[in-house]
C-alpha cells in the first residue's frame, strides 16, 4: 500500500548507506544477556575484519558483563539477518556478507546472564 | 423567527446560532474546493447534520467557565510558590517524573492544539469544526497551565530548562514526537481517530490518572491542581472521541475497514508511547499509586473491553495484537526503566535503583515476572554501584523504525528473547520492535522510510558531534553532571538533603514527621 495522500507522495529513505560517509550500521544482539537492553547499534567500516570487530570493538562494548570474559567463540552460534551464519574471522565484514543495517545475533551456549536470569 | 425578539436565548437556540448557524452553503466556490481534505482518505459522510455535539458548548460560555477555573488555578500556583511547595513533596526523586512530563507530554498538548486547529478548518460539517476548535483551545490552555504549574520546579531542580528544544532533539523524546507527527501528517479523519478516539477515549486515563494521582500522592499541589482544572476538559475530549468514531461508522459501511485499520495502528502506537508512563508509575513515583499492570487492567482491559463490545455492532473488533499487551503489562515497565538506567548519560532526568521496599513492592505487584527476570538485573547493578562501578551503556541502542523506542521488548512467548522484526522495502532493510510496528510500516512504507531516527542521525554526523558528550551537551542541551546520570549524589539530591537538614537539624532522615507537622 502507498501513503494515502492528497497528491502523489514520494520520499527517499533517510538511512541509506551513502549517508554514513563510508561506514555502515551493524546491530548486534547478544542473546540471554538482557542487561544490555537492546541490540547495540554500531558504526563500522565494511573493510573491518570479523576478528578485529570482535576483539577491538565488540569485546569492549560488552566488557561490563561478568559473562563477557567467559565467552568461548569456538562454541558461539551466530545468526545473520535470521539465517544461520559461520563467520570467517580473517575476512572483512563485507566479505562475510554483513551488509548495511544487518542484525547479527550471538548465542553463547552455557552462558545465561546474571544469576541465570538472562540479564 | 420569534426567537430573534427574545432578550435571552435558551441553550438550544444559543447553541444553534453560535455553532451550526455560523456555517453557510458555498455559492461561488465548489464545496470540495473549500474543504479539499475531506475526501482523499476514503471516508464517506452522507449527512453532517447527524453529528451530535454531546456538550453543546458555545464560545461565550466556554470563556466564562474556563476563566473561572483559571483564576482558582493561578491562585494555587501563587500560594505553592510562596510557601516553597517544592519542599513538601514526598522526595526529590519525584521531580524526575515532572521532567519526563514536561519534555514528553506538554509538547504533545501543543502539537494537539496545532492538529485540532488544522482539522477544525477541514470538515464541511459545522458541528465537527466547532468541536475541534474548542478542543484546540483546550490543548493550548493545557500546555500553558502545565508549564506554569511546573515552572516553579525549574527554579530549584535541574533538567527542566529547555523542554521544547529537547522535545525536537533528544533520542527518547522522538518517541512522543514521532507519534504526534504521524497523526498530524495524516488526513483529518485519521487524525481524529488517532487522537480523539484511540488516545483521548481509549487510552487517556492511562496518561492522565497516573500523572495526576502521582502528583497527589507525592505532595505536588501545583500539578494536581492543574489536573483538577483540566479534568472537565478531558471528559469533554473523551466524549468527542466516542462521538467521532460512532458518527463515522454510522455514516457509511465502507468506512468500517478504514477505521478498523486506523484503530489497529493507533492503539499500538499509543500502547508503545504509554510505556513511558508505565515506567513513571512503577519506578519514578516515591509514593506509588498503583502498578502499571493494575492500571492497564482497570483502564484498558475492563473499560476498553466494554467499549469494543459496544462497537461490535458496527463490525469493529478489538485492536489487532491486543493480546500481546496482556502479556506485556507484566514486563514492559521493567524493560524501559532498565533502558533509561543504562542510558542515563543522555537523559534530562536522573535514574536510580529502587530501594528494598520498592523492589519488594515490584515483586508483589509482578509475581510472575519481577523476581525471575528483572530483580537479579537491578540487584547486580546495585552491587556494581556499591563498588563504585555504576553501570552505564556507552553504545547507542537499536531503534524501531516506527515507534522509535529502542527494540527492548521481548517476544510475547519468550521473555528471555528480544522481539525483532525486519522487512526489506525497495532494497533497504528496516527493523521493528514488534508485529504491530512492522504492520504499520508495511501499510505505508513511504511514510516511515524517512523517519528521523536519533541514533542514525548521530552516526551520520548531523547532531553537532561524533562523541556522546558533545551530542548530549551541545545538541540536546542536557548539562552533563547536572541534569543527567545517577540520582544518588546528584546536585538535585544534595540540594534536597540540604533543605531537609535545615528543616530537621537534629533528626536522622526518615524520622522527621514531628518537625514537618510543626
Amino acid at each position: 500500500m502507498t501513503v494515502n495522500a492528497i497528491g502523489e507522495y514520494t520520499a527517499t529513505p533517510r538511512d541509506v548507506q551513502a549517508n554514513f560517509h563510508g561506514m555502515q550500521l551493524l546491530y548486534v544482539y547478544w542473546e540471554k544477556h538482557l542487561m544490555y537492553c537492546s541490540a547495540f547499534a554500531l558504526l563500522v567500516a565494511p573493510s573491518l575484519t570479523f576478528g578485529d570487530f570482535i576483539d577491538q570493538m565488540f569485546m569492549g562494548v560488552i566488557q561490563a558483563h561478568p559473562d563477557s570474559a567467559k565467552i568461548d567463540f569456538s562454541q558461539a552460534l551466530w545468526l545473520l539477518n535470521d539465517q544461520p551464519f559461520t563467520p570467517d574471522y580473517a575476512a572483512s565484514l563485507e566479505a562475510n556478507g554483513i551488509d548495511h543495517k544487518s542484525l547479527l545475533r550471538l548465542s553463547t551456549p552455557g552462558l545465561n546472564g546474571v544469576q541465570g536470569s538472562c540479564s | 423567527m420569534a426567537t430573534h425578539n427574545k432578550k435571552r436565548l435558551n441553550l438550544k437556540d444559543k447553541y444553534r446560532y453560535l455553532t451550526r448557524d455560523l456555517a453557510w452553503e458555498t455559492t461561488y466556490q465548489k464545496k470540495e474546493d473549500v474543504f479539499p481534505l475531506e475526501h482523499f482518505e476514503g471516508i464517506k459522510i452522507t449527512d453532517w447534520d447527524k453529528w451530535e455535539d454531546p456538550f453543546r458548548l458555545t464560545m461565550d460560555s466556554y470563556w466564562k467557565y474556563q476563566a473561572e477555573k483559571e483564576k482558582k488555578l493561578y491562585a494555587i500556583f501563587d500560594a505553592f510558590a510562596q510557601n516553597n511547595g517544592h519542599q513538601n513533596i514526598s522526595d526529590a526523586r519525584y521531580v524526575n517524573a515532572l521532567k519526563l512530563f514536561l519534555t514528553g507530554v506538554s509538547p504533545l498538548e501543543y502539537q494537539a492544539f496545532q492538529g485540532f486547529s488544522r482539522v477544525g478548518r477541514q470538515f464541511s460539517g459545522a458541528g465537527a469544526r466547532v468541536a475541534c476548535q474548542m478542543q484546540a483551545i483546550d490543548e493550548l490552555r493545557h500546555v500553558q497551565t502545565q508549564l506554569h504549574a511546573m515552572s516553579h520546579y525549574n527554579k530549584h531542580f535541574n533538567g527542566l530548562h529547555d523542554f521544547s528544544h529537547m522535545y525536537d532533539r533528544v533520542w527518547f523524546l522522538s518517541v512522543p514526537k514521532s507519534f504526534m507527527d504521524d497523526a498530524r501528517t495524516a488526513g483529518p479523519f485519521e487524525f481524529l481517530t488517532a487522537i480523539s478516539f484511540s488516545f483521548e477515549y481509549v487510552l487517556t486515563n492511562l496518561l492522565f490518572v497516573p500523572f495526576m494521582s502521582g502528583a497527589a500522592y507525592n505532595g505536588d499541589m501545583a500539578t494536581v491542581t492543574f489536573g483538577f482544572s483540566a479534568q472537565s476538559d478531558e471528559a469533554r475530549h473523551m466524549t468527542l472521541g466516542l462521538e467521532v468514531i460512532k458518527f463515522m461508522l454510522e455514516q457509511h459501511e465502507d468506512n468500517v475497514p478504514i477505521i478498523q485499520r486506523w484503530i489497529d495502528k493507533w492503539f499500538w502506537r499509543g500502547y508503545r508511547l504509554l510505556t513511558l508512563v508505565g515506567m513513571m508509575m512503577d519506578y519514578m513515583l516515591p509514593n506509588k499509586v498503583m502498578s502499571w499492570a493494575e492500571a492497564w487492567e482497570v483502564y484498558y482491559e475492563q473499560a476498553g473491553g466494554a467499549l469494543f463490545k459496544d462497537l461490535e455492532r458496527y463490525g469493529i473488533r478489538p485492536p489487532k495484537y491486543v493480546e500481546q499487551t496482556t502479556i506485556g503489562k507484566e514486563h514492559i515497565t521493567h524493560q524501559v526503566w532498565a533502558t533509561f538506567y543504562q542510558y542515563s548519560k543522555a537523559t534530562n532526568f536522573h535514574t536510580w535503583i529502587p530501594g528494598d521496599e520498592e523492589l519488594n513492592w515490584l515483586s508483589e505487584k509482578y509475581p510472575n515476572t519481577f523476581d525471575k527476570y528483572y530483580r537479579p538485573r537491578f540487584e547486580f547493578w546495585r552491587e556494581q554501584q556499591a563498588k563504585g562501578e555504576r553501570f552505564y551503556n556507552d553504545t547507542l541502542p537499536h531503534l524501531c523504525q516506527v515507534c522509535q523506542v529502542p527494540a527492548i521488548f521481548t517476544e510475547p512467548d519468550d521473555p528471555t528473547k528480544l522481539s525483532h522484526r525486519s522487512h526489506v522495502h525497495e532494497g533497504e532493510r528496516y527493523h521493528f520492535c514488534s508485529d504491530g510496528c512492522c504492520d504499520i510500516f508495511k501499510n505505508e512504507p513511504v511514510k516511515y522510510i524517512q523517519a528521523w531516527l536519533p541514533v542514525h542521525q548521530i552516526y551520520q554526523g548531523n547532531c553537532e558531534g561524533g562523541d556522546l558528550e558533545t551530542v548530549v551537551q551541545k545538541y540536546f542541551h542536557i548539562n552533563i553532571g547536572q541534569d543527567n546520570l545517577e540520582y544518588v549524589g546528584s546536585p538535585d539530591h544534595q540540594r534536597w538533603l540540604a533543605w531537609k537538614k535545615l528543616e530537621t537539624p537534629s533528626q536522622p532522615a526518615g524520622s522527621n514527621k514531628e518537625h514537618d507537622a510543626a
